[in-house]
């Protein structure tokens, strides 16, 4: 979802904002698929993977955020891309707008590896249009020797102790800050009631005020420095700190977390539907997909892949070995419809505010 | 002059091409996204209203402006204080070693402006050097929480443009007629009196021009606020960045936007017109002198 750790600075994204200003958007590739993905959200040798693979050429291009591909896609009608990787709510969108192509599921024979549970997902059962890449949970990610009060609700970060006050830090993409204050009030992740998602809005604006920063790409890396003891974070980006830090660990707060789902799909007005297809089954084999799980450290819905792994991978990593029936329990990130102005709405109150 | 200023000189074509294609083209149509509403996943719903204005003057994004002002003011005021004093001594400094002394000052910007501003990160974090050298010297309590606050994005301001005002201080007291001061210091007026009566109010103009730039550069910035401010402390510049890149309501964004563009437009010619005035001013003074 989101950047990498290897993240790209915000000025990159806003070059291509100003690209976009300027009407130039979309790409005029010699590739024979341009593909859109977070940055090292695929092995970096993947084009000469896939060109060994098939004979193919891809150009990578990458986004910063979701909003980020959504404000292209929606500008061009998906011209320029022929693939991109989304989380499911936005594959959702993009499928309504009808910009994304059916899968052809007799071109990719490794939809087979998936999870039963990956195939039946509210957004899109059957996979028609989009097949998960990565998928877990938020939560909370913390250091267990700076943190002494037990942590278990989304209100330790929302109204921490005073021993915490200005050292948590919280995520800042709309749908998962919103998110933060929607389950500690006891709401729904897609909530579309105005006045609910008003009250969300109230308390995360008090949340603010013990918060050390907002951060959405190196909060694993304050809490190994000691900056920050808790943090709101990813399963995966959590892992992260684990690495340089025994101490941390995460935990999914009592009041309930999301069950995010990073897809990919095929553009309607691409003109390499079937070389994308094929794309999209070599991602599929298990050897291409558990990539993602050792070196992005995000489980993935791909069984023989998971199974593939070092138990001392998930040893090391316990978000790693949570399986698909106990991450189903979560509630889906769905398309919440217009009311996703309420909530970028609501966001950009929440940092404007004092 | 040696050339006829009313014909078309055709050399400018070129800049004037760029500037046109691309300056005041997208400009225009920043402007025109102001009056339309945002489509429901991004995009622009061509409904024409004044919405986006209305929304700018929510006490909420206002007060954004006003805050982003107080920065920018501090920023400048704080840089032409530093800057002052070092455009001073290097004018007075032997005049061979003055282009050196420039070089100096002007030498972080060999490296990326990211990267300067990264490294106050490194000083200021609760981790970082500022607090393990207080350690080193003996205080024990509490770590310093000094980044992510106002004072340390105004550091990062202030650090980033002092070569700015330092050179725009400097162009004007370098060119500084000597034999003004010796008619002061000749008149018995002694070296503070001639400072304040004659040195500076003839370097008000590179005073001005300096801090205008710190000014304009700092309440449209977003990189420094983003970095040291940890997106609490949010500027105009993370509003039109943030409605741009997340919430992708453009035109909200073109609408600040434009207040900004509109706000360092006024500030230009008011400055603009104070250094046509100081310069008539100083022309009269030499002329007396």
């Amino acid at each position: 979802m989101f950047n990498s750790r290897t993240n790209r600075p915000r000025v990159a994204s806003a070059m291509q904002a100003a690209a976009l200003v300027f009407g130039l958007a979309g790409s005029a590739s010699a590739a024979d698929l341009t593909i859109s993905n977070w940055d090292g959200y695929m092995a970096k040798d993947i084009a000469d993977q896939f060109k060994a693979a098939t004979g193919l050429t891809i150009d990578v291009v990458n986004h910063a955020t979701n909003e980020e591909i959504m404000g292209k896609l929606m500008a061009s009608k998906g011209a320029g891309y022929d693939i991109v990787f989304v989380s499911s709510p936005f594959a959702e969108i993009l499928n309504k707008q009808g910009l994304l192509e059916p899968l052809d599921h007799k071109a990719i024979p490794n939809l087979a590896n998936l999870y039963p549970e990956a195939v039946k997902l509210a957004y899109d059962p059957g996979n028609a249009f989009s097949v998960p890449y990565t998928w877990g949970t938020t939560g909370l990610c913390y250091r267990t020797d700076l943190v002494k009060t037990p942590v278990d609700s989304w209100m330790n970060l929302l109204k921490p102790d005073e021993s915490l006050r200005g050292k948590v830090t919280m995520l800042a993409t709309d749908r998962w800050l919103m998110a933060a204050g929607l389950l500690a009030k006891g709401y729904s992740v897609n909530e579309t009631d105005p006045a609910k998602i008003d009250e969300a809005k109230k308390l995360l604006i008090e949340a603010k005020k013990s918060l050390l920063a907002y951060d959405d790409t190196t909060f694993y890396s304050k809490l190994v420095s000691g900056e920050a003891s808790l943090v709101h974070a990813w399963d995966g980006w959590c892992n992260y700190g684990i690495t340089d830090n025994k101490n941390i660990t995460f935990t999914v707060p009592k009041e309930g977390s999301d069950l995010w789902v990073d897809t990919i799909v095929v553009l309607k007005s691409s003109e390499h539907k079937a070389d994308a297809m094929k794309f999209i089954n070599f991602i599929l084999d298990p050897k291409n997909h558990a990539w993602a799980a050792q070196n992005i450290l995000y489980k993935v819905p791909n069984k023989p892949a998971m199974e593939s792994l070092d138990p001392a991978l998930i040893k090391q990593y316990p978000t790693m070995g949570t399986p698909p029936a106990e991450l189903s329990k979560y509630e889906l990130l769905r398309d919440i419809g217009p009311a996703i102005k309420d909530y970028s709405r609501a966001v950009s109150e929440i940092k404007a505010a004092n | 002059m040696s050339y006829n200023a009313a014909r078309p000189n055709l050399l400018a074509a070129p800049a004037v091409l760029w500037l046109v294609a691309f300056m005041i083209v997208p400009c225009a149509l920043i402007l025109l996204f102001a009056f339309f509403e945002r489509g429901v996943f991004g995009g622009i719903d061509y409904n024409l209203n004044l919405d986006n204005f209305r929304r700018v003057a929510d006490p909420l994004y206002a007060g954004i402006f006003l805050r982003s002002a107080r920065i920018a003011l501090t920023a400048a005021g704080l840089a032409i204080l530093i800057a002052y004093p070092a455009a001073y001594a290097i004018t007075r400094a032997l005049p061979t070693r003055q282009p050196i002394l420039l070089f100096f000052a002007v030498l972080p910007f060999w490296s990326n402006y990211l990267i300067r501003t990264y490294a106050w990160i490194v000083l200021l974090n609760r981790e970082g050097l500022v607090n393990n050298l207080l350690r080193g010297l003996g205080y024990h309590g509490e770590p310093l929480s000094m980044l992510y606050t106002e004072g340390a994005v105004i550091t990062g301001l202030v650090y980033n443009y002092l070569p700015f005002v330092i050179l725009a201080i400097y162009s004007t007291l370098s060119k500084l007629n000597p034999e003004l001061i010796e008619a002061s210091r000749d008149l018995g007026a002694g070296p503070v009196r001639t400072f304040l009566r004659v040195t500076l109010p003839l370097s008000l103009s590179g005073v001005a021009a300096g801090g205008v730039f710190v000014f304009i550069l700092s309440i449209g910035n977003f990189v420094t606020p983003a970095l040291l401010g940890g997106g609490r402390f949010q500027m105009v510049g993370n509003l039109v960045y943030d409605q741009f890149l997340s919430a992708n309501d453009w035109p909200f964004g073109a609408a600040l936007g434009m207040v900004l563009i509109t706000l360092m437009i006024v500030l230009l010619m008011l400055q603009a017109h104070m250094t046509a005035r100081a310069s008539g001013e100083t022309r009269g003074a030499s002329a007396d002198a």
